[in-house]
């Protein structure tokens, strides 16, 4: 197993209920589209929202994942 | 305090009271020759509400020599908790035409030009390419898209901004050959619900993010320290927390733009049938979302372990992005599975009207 830390902002945040928590995951096939799987399974809510995923403060939805990374769903934001 | 050295003097230009300037002229990397590149820069707000008012005054008091001005909006009683350029007396006025006589009432040394107007497919690129860097204070993601397309086939760069209720991103785009806001959210399908009219915002938010576009566009034209390119900052006026994201230039993304006309990104994302029950089998960062009771999340790669939320009793109709996977999950739920009442719908773009 392996801990990640998973930050949600904006309306994320707002379906999540919490602003960051810390998920764990099998280690074996850690790579974001299976973290978003879950997170998806988790807050089905999510489905319907447009974000951008960040793995230490770098956008990459195909990057593999490490114990300890930090995970971050960014949505846009319209509001001026 | 200095005079301006004749040398340095533009013909057109009247800098004859640089006395005003005197806290900025101090400071060494700006002096004189930097407020002379103020002077002669060319600014294009886009959008004057919470973010454009801060950003068009600061810029204004800081003698960027020409400031453009677009939106067709006028000035509403519930703009005034966060624009404030506005006061009561302007309510109903074009806000471009009041904001203009506020910033020439401010700096008489500048010219502002106001476009009371909204920003179009038509006048876009042309009204882009008279400035040399536009500062994005719209509220929504159609012009947002358009603005970033216009840019990158003008050539400029754009600081962007926008806010949600204590949350604010912040990036500038498209400079000296850095990423698009395309690259960083390649489209956006969404019906457009959140804006502050409808999600409320703490009045002083705008004022924060307006007056970094402010900062961001003063570097560029001074040419000083890092400007925040290829980087999305977020910040939260609740947490005071920051974070700032890396994201990288897409070629794909650019050649899309310049690939085709320029033209408004498709916001809301309907359903040709009413009455299907759909499963969009594709992973949750695939885009355009859409948002609607009738359609069922599942990532292909989640399928056998959530069985129990595909519907039994009526037909529905299976779609991913480009129609391989969908074809691909029909055959195995109905093979694997015993599933009888699936139909391969194909591509999103297929389904959507």
């Amino acid at each position: 197993m392996m801990v990640v830390k998973v930050k949600y902002f904006g309306a994320i945040a707002e379906v999540t209920g919490v602003s960051e928590e810390v998920l764990e995951l099998e280690a074996v096939d850690s790579s974001v589209q299976k973290l978003s799987a879950f997170c998806l399974q988790k807050y089905p809510q999510i489905g319907n929202l447009s974000f951008q995923i960040a793995v230490n403060q770098k956008i990459g939805i195909n990057t593999e994942l490490s114990d300890n990374d930090e995970v971050a769903f960014l949505p846009p934001f319209a509001g001026g | 305090m200095m005079r301006l050295p004749f040398y340095l003097l533009s013909p057109e230009a009247d800098m004859a009271d640089l006395n005003r300037y005197d806290r900025q002229i101090k400071l060494s990397e700006v002096g004189l020759e930097g407020q002379q590149k103020i002077h002669q820069a060319k600014v294009l707000i886009i959008g004057l509400g919470g973010l454009g008012c801060p950003a068009a005054q600061y810029l204004a008091a800081s003698g960027v020599g020409h400031l453009g001005l677009i939106d067709h909006d006028v000035v509403n009683i519930t703009n005034l908790h966060r624009q404030i350029l506005y006061a009561e007396k302007d309510v109903g006025q074009p806000k471009v035409i009041v904001a203009k006589s506020a910033l020439e009432a401010l700096n008489s040394e500048i010219k502002v030009t106001a476009y009371v107007e909204p920003l179009t497919v038509e006048n876009a690129v042309a009204l882009i390419a008279k400035y040399d860097i536009v500062l994005d204070g719209t509220d929504n993601f159609q012009t947002k898209y358009l603005i970033n397309d216009a840019c990158v086939l003008a050539d400029k760069p754009f600081v962007g901004a926008s806010i949600y209720k204590y949350q604010g991103q912040l990036s500038v785009f498209n400079f000296r050959g850095g990423p698009s806001y395309r690259c960083l959210y390649p489209h956006h399908h969404l019906t457009d619900n959140n804006n502050c009219e409808e999600t409320g915002v703490l009045g002083v938010l705008p004022g924060i993010l307006g007056t970094m576009q402010a900062a961001e566009t003063l570097k560029m034209i001074l040419d000083i320290g890092a400007v925040l390119h290829g980087k999305l900052k977020f910040i939260d006026v609740l947490t005071q927390s920051d974070q700032t994201i890396l994201f990288e230039r897409s070629e794909e993304q650019i050649k899309f733009i310049k690939d085709r006309p320029l033209q408004l990104e498709r916001i809301i994302c309907e359903l040709k049938e009413k009455n299907k029950i759909y499963l969009d089998v594709r992973e949750v960062f695939e885009q355009p979302r859409i948002e609607d009771k009738q359609v069922i999340h599942i990532p292909v790669s989640q399928l056998t372990e959530r069985l129990d939320a595909i519907p039994t009793n009526e037909k529905v109709y299976v779609f991913c992005q480009s129609g391989r996977r969908s074809k691909k999950a029909v055959a195995y739920l109905t093979e694997t599975h015993g599933f009888d009442n699936l139909l391969d719908a194909g591509s999103v773009e297929s389904i959507l009207k």
